[in-house]
């Protein structure tokens, strides 16, 4: 039987395509099959035009109106629900809006799905960390719709455009927003730096920074001087030094950069978890028996109060 | 106004997850069990809007073998009012927890259910979703802050981007984060005293819910490992490395 598949896109802050909807087209390349996808926003503009020219998919769907502007899971739901049996498998990326609304939709339509995989060994059979990525479980799941969360950096992306743009539908939007649930205030922490999920280098602080003063001083110029992303272990979050939305982990976010540095970070499992799949782990840390050594390509034993000023100094040069 | 808080019993977090050699699980004999820490810190938010006077009960719940009462035990040396135990051999996937939580629901009548996010063991981060949806009830997943008022919650929630803010009307879902608040521990006092205290126990088929797994894991193994790295001795070796083997700068 033929798959069909529909993958749900996410939009950045300026209503581009994030670049996750590539690795979920590769995931999807590995299940054979029609692929179609969707975007939804509050203005689908610039995601719609970049989708059509995504390589190997049949047709976008556009849902664009004012009620998915926040993407509620109940709105989200409610757009997609309506068209979910016409697919064998529903993937979008393990985000926090992708874990917001897809176990809504599976619920809804008594299904049981999978989370945050990072392989694909058949079109119902799934690989995903379980236990903070301690172990790896494979996973078969005989529901007639299969509802997957896809971890983006297991997952490297689909290069490349389409021939010509394909065909565009647009979805009706869902009218009313829900009685239940009303966004009161939306923050967005101003990104001066790349972000988290694409960076090339990822520049990471615990709890060995000592200070927020410590963790902008310090690794902000060295992040700088690398075009490097900020991320933080829970510690350090924890403490202040650093926003909640930079949070690497188990709980937090994962990230696979070219380049992960972690300094004063000791390596906890939950840690770990977040990042240990970087091309090359350096690790600065003055306790040469911390874990996170045990994943550090490069491992610095000493003060990060004088290694982490000399690796920039020295970068400068 | 009650609170329901369904709490999960997990391999302690501090104590490193390994496959059982012939793949067909999780080697979980013998070592530390505790509860969720999703789940204590979305009973120690309960146990506040109680200690704050905006709620009148906090009741916990858990589902699985008789061994769940153990987790019980301590959600009751913590401060909850009650216990329930939904007896259950099965292994429970998040569809089959939200399913016997919905039937648990709608005997019990609670204003709020709060729950942990995720559970530390299967990392699903499914049930207070399924929960909210068959309840057909709000949902604001990931909260740092919960404000109740008339009616109504606010809760705000961790993003990729930031936070936002939801407004919910009651009776709604919450799930909680890791930063909503730091829980207590239970005294020695308060576990004796819970030893003491009934723990209801129901069954699925009293609450008229099928709870078959559905998902089939085939195979649990310990994922690829990284090879052994290199300790260097000096910011300058570490960049030669970096430029000339590693060839990422
Ligand atoms: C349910 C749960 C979920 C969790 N999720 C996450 C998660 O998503 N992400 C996460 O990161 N953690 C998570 N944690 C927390 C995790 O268990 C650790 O507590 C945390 O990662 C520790 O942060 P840290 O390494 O910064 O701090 P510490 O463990 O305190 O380590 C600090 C390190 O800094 C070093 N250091 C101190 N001073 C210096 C100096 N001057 N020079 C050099 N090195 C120095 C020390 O040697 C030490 O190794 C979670 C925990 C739980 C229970």
């Amino acid at each position: 039987m033929e798959n069909r598949i529909l993958l749900v896109a996410e939009l950045g802050s300026e209503g581009h395509l994030k670049s996750s909807i590539r690795s979920l087209l590769t995931a999807a390349r590995s299940l054979e099959g029609e692929i179609d996808v969707l975007v939804w926003g509050g203005d689908t503009t610039f995601a719609v035009a970049e989708a059509r020219r995504l390589p190997g998919i049949r047709r976008v769907l556009n849902g664009v109106g004012p009620t998915l502007a926040d993407g509620l899971a109940e709105m989200l739901c409610a757009l997609v629900q309506p068209l979910a049996r016409q697919y064998t498998h529903i993937l979008t990326a393990a985000t926090v809006i992708g874990k917001n609304w897809m176990p809504r939709l599976a619920a809804l339509e008594d299904v049981a799905m999978v989370s945050d995989i990072v392989g694909v060994e058949s079109s119902d059979t799934f690989v995903r960390p379980i236990y903070a990525g301690s172990v790896w479980a494979t996973v078969c799941c005989p529901e007639p719709l299969k509802l997957v969360t896809v971890r983006s950096t297991a997952f490297p992306g689909v290069e490349g455009e389409g021939a010509d743009p394909v065909a565009v539908e647009n979805l009706p939007c869902p009218e009313a927003l829900p009685q239940s649930t009303r966004i009161a205030v939306h923050t967005h922490v101003q990104e001066g730096r790349p972000s988290l999920e694409n960076a090339r280098v990822v520049v990471s602080g615990g709890r060995g920074l000592g200070s927020a003063e410590h963790y902008e001083a310090l690794l902000g110029p060295l992040a700088d001087e690398l075009n490097a992303a900020l991320g933080a272990s829970r510690a350090a979050v924890d403490l202040g030094y650093a926003p909640n939305d930079v949070q690497v982990g188990q709980t937090g976010k994962v990230v696979a950069p070219d380049l992960y540095i972690a300094i004063g970070i000791s390596g906890a499992i939950q840690h770990l978890a977040g990042m240990q799949t970087s091309r090359v782990i350096v690790a600065i840390n003055k306790d040469p028996d911390a874990p996170i050594f045990t994943v550090a390509d490069y491992g610095l034993v000493g003060d990060l109060n004088v290694l982490v000023p000399e690796l920039t100094a020295a970068l400068q040069k | 106004m009650k609170i329901l808080v369904p709490v999960k019993r997990v391999l302690d977090y501090n104590i490193k997850a390994r496959a059982k050699a012939d793949g067909s699980g999780v080697a979980l004999a013998g070592l530390k069990m505790s509860l969720n820490p999703f789940d204590e810190i979305a009973l120690e938010a309960a146990i506040r809007l109680k200690e704050a006077g905006q709620a009148t009960e906090v009741v916990a719940l858990s589902c699985g073998d008789a061994a769940v009462q153990e987790g019980l035990r301590t959600a009751l040396a913590l401060g909850a009012d009650r216990a329930l135990w939904v007896s259950s051999s099965e292994e429970l996937q998040p569809l089959a927890v939200a399913k016997l939580l919905r039937a648990v629901v709608l005997r019990e009548a609670p204003t709020l259910v709060i729950c942990g996010k995720q559970a530390i063991d299967d990392d699903a981060n499914q049930t207070g979703q399924m929960l909210a949806a068959l309840l057909n009830w709000g949902q604001a997943t990931n909260a740092a802050e919960i404000q109740l008022g008339e009616g109504r919650v606010d809760v705000v929630r961790e993003t990729d981007g930031g936070t936002e803010t939801l407004r919910l009307l009651l009776p709604a879902v919450i799930t909680t984060d890791l930063r909503l608040n730091e829980p207590r521990y239970a005294t020695l006092p308060n576990i004796m005293k819970a030893r003491k205290k009934p723990i209801e126990t129901l069954t699925p088929e009293e609450l008229g819910v099928t709870v078959t797994p559905r998902l089939k894991t085939l195979r649990v193994q310990e994922p690829p490992q990284r090879p052994a790295g290199i300790k260097v001795d000096s910011v300058a070796a570490l960049l030669a490395r970096l430029k000339n083997e590693a060839k990422v700068i």
